[in-house]
């Protein structure tokens, strides 16, 4: 579609109601969004207590990135979000495959590798935080039947950000399979008829059909993944609540954290900041990914 | 026609329940005040028989416990809920540094008048007082901030209390080369746990730096650079370097310290004396093979104690009861309230209302507490009753050098920025 195109519709739809009829969707819109978003941006430029404030400029955000943690959160935002974009990207790509393949009971595959999707976020991180517990949780017992010791998977600094993340890719899985699936099935079949009849073995069909021609589907996956990584918070507190000290804080966290010590306008500079981020990653990608797409 | 039927008798329906509205508040003119608590089992299960208590000599006010999750999710409801006028009549909060920041002249009621303040002692006044006026009653016992030991441990390896740190560190050698047990247990899964190697040092600081808490205040002092306060952050690395600690101490709980400290499988666990009413709660049957000691420092000649005083219960200054909810404090802070707690989670340590005793065969830890009140103890208040000033990452930081994450001085460092904020938050003057 081009922008042409969009603009011709949206001009058709102004014409189609009087202005009275998006009055009560403009009123709700107003007053918890419009209002809310213009009050944080304000909110950010004071000292704010709750019961009082006074206005201190750009100290907040002064303030903001000399935290000395932020520059960990910063990082740890940026690995965690790649981590589990890339291996949604890579493991639903794969599971996607094999669940539009004629395997056994496949609409009974793809409901359980879509189930973790379902079930809450806390109630996922408070289980495996259990099956994590370095001496008595379950993990570690079956390492143990080889005689090899379990290391602190959430306790560890260098082990606790992964193992997160690595729950996360397990609950969120589910739904980049679901989005492969319905890119893969779109493909139409002659492609591949096409692709045998030039001679090209299963590796070779997939790598020069599948891959590109479920670019869209990627791309999704990508978009989703990413903006989901870089906002990730309720896991993240669930299972480490940023521990041990400050080794998995993620920006959201470290927001988290001002914001119950009281810094109101302190915490409230930092989601700004975060919308800011967010906005300056995803924005251009997807720019990029789309635009790509349409060349191709 | 049916229209207006179906409107007369909606009307005549409205009519009827207003009536049966107005009739039921003029049988019962019952008063119903809701207290908001922690929700530790130990305050809840004090907080409800103090309820029940109060009702029954006051038959006309029932009192409803209402309880909220506690450390920094806790202060958050609570000054969320103050600050959007949805408080409960009366609420327990903590005193001194915490109890500054919840703005008392505009959101509680003022207790200064009341009869029974003539029995409370000045020390609680005194922390819970703005500009000469005082907000709250005294809830609970004072507390002290050192380490639960296992006496059974203690008596099989003929050790002796410690009044030394040197002394503290070859006991846990002691332990460590001749028992199971971890010589130092520490619980990081519930953060705040960690902070007491650094806290419950505060009588020893305030021995060779008598002048740290106003100096800090006016952001005159640092942690990282006074030799004196660091060693709580020194002490708690040198722990951890030793090899002291239980094998998960990543990972265990409070309750897991409070099972490990009463059972043996751990000696030393540095603990607030709260936690004595926890072990009356859950683990009563070895109760008895715990005792207690202050946290020591260098000078076995002044070994003291680093001192807590507990909660306060405030009236909201917008409860349309005022005049019960001031009755409830009144009873909270009388010798009946005192007994009534006792009866409930036992005692923990001493009251703050004058006239209240505690029974003679008090829980051994709480025998060890009460030592240092006596004739001859030593004792002092902790940091956040003499500065207003606390930063609030210091469960991570000490979680941090508790596990050999950040060295003490890098720790220190942290901390000192960190209540830099707390302190421009607060607005005292000399920080910017």
């Amino acid at each position: 579609m081009t922008t042409q195109n969009k603009k011709g519709t949206r001009r058709a739809f102004a014409a189609v109601y009087p202005s009275w009829f998006y009055l009560p969707a403009a009123i709700i819109f107003g007053i918890l969004f419009l209002f809310p978003t213009f009050a944080s941006l304000f909110f950010s430029l004071t000292r704010w207590t709750l019961f009082k404030y006074s206005f201190i400029g750009l100290d907040n955000f002064r303030q903001f990135f000399s935290e000395p943690f932020l520059v960990w959160g910063l990082i740890n935002t940026l690995i965690y979000a790649v981590v589990t974009s890339g291996s949604k990207v890579v493991l639903g790509m794969l599971l996607g495959i094999l669940l539009t393949s004629n395997v056994m009971m496949r609409g009974l595959l793809r409901a359980i590798v879509f189930f973790p999707v379902l079930v809450s976020t806390i109630g996922v991180g408070i289980t495996f935080t259990m099956l994590m517990h370095p001496t008595n949780g379950l993990i570690n017992d079956v390492i143990a039947v080889f005689g090899i010791k379990g290391p602190a998977w959430l306790t560890d600094p260098r082990f606790a950000l992964l193992s997160v993340a690595f729950v996360d890719v397990w609950k969120g899985v589910g739904l980049a399979t679901v989005i492969y699936i319905a890119g893969i099935v779109s493909i139409p079949a002659e492609y591949y008829e096409a692709a045998k009849m030039d001679g090209a073995n299963a590796l070779q069909r997939f790598w020069n059909v599948t891959l590109p021609l479920a670019r869209p589907a990627t791309v999704t996956v990508i978009i989703l993944s990413l903006i989901g990584g870089l906002r990730s918070f309720d896991l993240i507190w669930a299972m480490t609540k940023g521990g041990p000290g400050f080794t998995t804080d993620v920006v959201a966290s470290v927001i988290y954290k001002q914001y119950q010590s009281g810094f109101y306008g302190l915490s409230t500079a930092g989601n700004v900041v975060l919308f800011v981020l967010v906005a300056a990653i995803v924005v251009p990608l997807s720019f990029v990914l789309n635009r790509r797409e349409v060349e191709a | 026609m049916t229209h207006a039927i179906s409107r007369r008798l909606l009307v005549a329906a409205a009519a009827g329940s207003a009536l049966a509205l107005s009739f039921a508040s003029s049988a019962f003119a019952e008063v119903k005040l809701t207290f908001l608590v922690d929700n530790a089992p130990a305050t809840v299960k004090a907080s409800e028989a103090l309820a029940a208590a109060f009702h029954a000599k006051n038959p006309d006010i029932t009192v409803e416990v209402e309880s909220r999750p506690g450390g920094g999710e806790g202060d958050n409801i609570v000054k969320t809920r103050l600050a959007t006028g949805e408080m409960t009549d009366v609420f327990m909060y903590n005193t001194g540094s915490l109890f500054h920041a919840l703005n008392p002249q505009q959101n509680m009621l003022d207790l200064t008048d009341e009869s029974y303040q003539s029995d409370i002692m000045d020390t609680f006044k005194s922390v819970v007082s703005e500009n000469g006026k005082i907000y709250g009653a005294p809830f609970r016992t004072t507390m002290g901030g050192g380490v639960l030991y296992n006496k059974k441990i203690y008596a099989e390896l003929g050790l002796k209390v410690p009044k030394t740190w040197a002394e503290f560190m070859q006991n846990n050698a002691v332990i460590k080369e001749k028992t199971k047990a971890a010589p130092v247990i520490q619980t990081f899964k519930d953060t705040w746990t960690s902070q007491l190697f650094f806290l419950g040092d505060f009588y020893n600081v305030l021995q060779a730096a008598p002048t740290f808490p106003d100096d800090f205040t006016a952001n005159k002092a640092k942690f990282a650079t006074t030799p004196a306060a660091m060693k709580g952050f020194e002490h708690q690395a040198e722990v951890f370097k030793a090899g002291f600690l239980n094998e998960d101490f990543g990972s265990a709980s409070y309750d897991d310290g409070l099972r490990m400290v009463s059972t043996g499988e751990g000696a030393h666990y540095p603990m607030l004396t709260f936690a004595i009413g926890n072990l009356f709660e859950n683990y009563k049957d070895n109760l008895d093979d715990v005792g207690f000691f202050a946290l020591p420092g260098d000078d076995a000649a002044n070994n003291g104690l680093t001192v807590w005083v507990g909660e306060g219960v405030y009236g909201y200054a917008q409860t349309e009861h005022p005049d019960e909810a001031k009755k409830f404090m009144a009873f909270v802070a009388s010798k009946d309230g005192c007994d009534v707690q006792t009866e409930a989670i036992g005692a923990l340590g001493p009251y703050m209302t004058k006239s209240c005793t505690l029974p003679e065969d008090v829980p051994s830890p709480t025998k060890d507490l009460v030592s240092y009140f006596a004739e001859g103890g030593k004792n002092a208040p902790a940091l956040e009753f003499l500065s207003p000033v606390k930063g609030p990452a210091l469960e991570q930081i000490t979680v941090e050098i508790g596990s050999g994450i950040r060295s003490p001085i890098d720790g220190a460092k942290l901390y000192d920025e960190d209540v830099r904020k707390q302190a421009l938050q607060l607005d005292l003057p000399g920080w910017e």
